[in-house]
């Protein structure tokens, strides 16, 4: 049983680091509640590499190389670095557009539904409902025998290509490469120093690689089976970050003004509802994503690419909100993306598809 | 007669999900479960010493054995 309490110790701190972090970038010069978010980071990188031209959010976020090159070194010192892959990448790439759509709508990933609610920002509350709901959504259909199918091992080479690529953006963020876009203005002009960005991002990214910290994990095993164990490093990483605003005075409750958010629940709701439910499906939240494909999974780093190509998408096209609002492209592409997922879903889960109209006609069911 | 699962190349939380549909149809005895990560041998071993089964967990290639017993 010390196995267990082991483990438990370890998401715990890896939550409560996290959460630390999350707050002290902040003051250290990240956005105000994005100490760190997967899902902003993501966009502004894509903003970095021109795949969207949204001039205020665009910057190399060192804390994501850094994560993934932290649970790639992980991986490789504990001998967990295994290459994977060909379980409906191009699905998975699909649904990575679609989380991402929905994160852009409720401005943040589950990490900074916490950070935001850390911060005194009670339109996260929306969004964790919603996000619970997804997760409810993604739970339902694992019960029906959903699957995206089984990842068989590949050549290694395969499975270096990620970090690879990660390297090369940390070598075009450090020689300051002109052709990399980063803003003058907005939220993309506000970072930490690189150095200490890195830093945070190769600690937590190891500490997420050892312990498999994973924010919808949580949610989701407590609901499948009622073990909390991953909860504790979600609840570590909401109390740390609390805490630790409530000592710096960053803590201010309310709904209205609240820094790079909206007010519209409805969409904070239904944002974080269809991101909930599509990385449910993927298997765990845009963090968790990052360490699988820095531990050898190409499904996850195609997962990736996808919540590039999502948050290139969402402002390309004008669908992420803003602290202004929802604009209503991008409240059609939440019910289109929810839509979308609830197709990959049912076809995809076993249990559903034997129920089909020709019941009692193929062979004998064997039952669940 | 040993029951066995093969959860290989699965993400979280299908292996765990497998494992627990098996358990549930057995009261005593012996399950193998084949799994690829250690995320998954650390999720079926919370899992079954939760509901009272032994777990043992050995190498097998790059992947891993775990034998449940009860």
């Amino acid at each position: 049983m010390s196995f267990t309490k082991g483990k438990r110790l370890l998401v715990v701190f890896a939550g409560g680091i996290f959460g630390l972090f999350g707050a002290a970038l902040v003051k250290l010069g990240n956005p105000p509640n994005m100490g760190v978010c997967i899902a902003c980071f993501l966009r502004d990188i894509a903003g970095a590499l021109g795949l969207h031209r949204a001039a205020p959010v665009q910057y190399m976020r060192p804390e994501i190389l850094g994560l993934v090159l932290g649970a790639f070194g992980a991986a490789l010192a504990t001998k967990e670095f295994r290459v994977v892959g060909g379980a409906n990448a191009f699905t998975r790439f699909i649904l990575g557009i679609l989380a991402m759509i929905g994160m852009l709508i409720f401005l943040g990933c589950p990490v900074r539904a916490l950070l935001r609610l850390a911060g005194g920002d009670l339109n996260a509350l929306l969004g964790l409902a919603g996000l619970v709901a997804g997760v409810a959504m993604g739970v339902w259909f694992l019960n029906k025998g959903f699957t995206l199918g089984r990842a068989m091992p590949q050549k290694k080479v395969n499975g270096y290509l990620f970090p690879a690529l990660i390297t090369i953006f940390l070598l075009l963020l450090v020689l300051q490469t002109p052709f990399l876009f980063f803003s003058k203005e907005g939220p993309g002009a506000q970072h930490a120093p690189v150095l200490i960005s890195l830093g945070a991002g190769v600690l937590v990214g190891v500490l997420a690689q050892r312990s498999r910290l994973c924010m919808v994990g949580g949610i989701r095993d407590f609901i499948l089976f009622r073990d909390a164990h991953l909860l504790y490093g979600f609840f570590a990483l909401l109390g740390a970050a609390l805490a630790a605003n409530l000592i710096l005075g960053s803590f201010k409750p309310g709904f209205a003004g609240q820094p790079v958010a909206h007010t519209d629940g409805l969409w904070n709701f239904l944002g974080m509802a269809l991101a909930g439910w599509s990385v449910t499906l993927l298997g765990g939240c845009p963090l968790r994503q990052l360490v699988a494909a820095g531990e050898g999974n190409t499904d996850c780093a195609a997962t990736v690419l996808g919540l590039l190509v999502g948050a290139a998408l969402a402002h390309n096209l004008g669908l992420a909100a803003s602290p202004k609002g929802v604009p209503a492209a991008g409240q059609a592409a939440v019910l289109v993306g929810l839509l979308a997922t609830f197709f990959i879903a049912y076809f995809n889960s076993h249990a559903l598809l034997a129920k089909s109209p020709q019941q009692g006609v193929g062979p004998d069911a064997k039952g669940s | 007669m040993q029951k066995e699962v093969d959860a290989r190349g699965l993400l979280c939380p299908e292996p765990v999900l497998l494992a627990k549909r098996e358990l549930e149809k057995m009261s005593s005895g012996t399950l193998r479960v084949l799994v690829s990560t250690a995320a998954a041998r650390e999720n079926i071993t919370r899992l079954a010493e939760s509901k009272g089964w032994k777990v043992e967990a050995a190498a097998q290639g790059e992947d891993i054995i775990l034998t449940l017993t009860k």
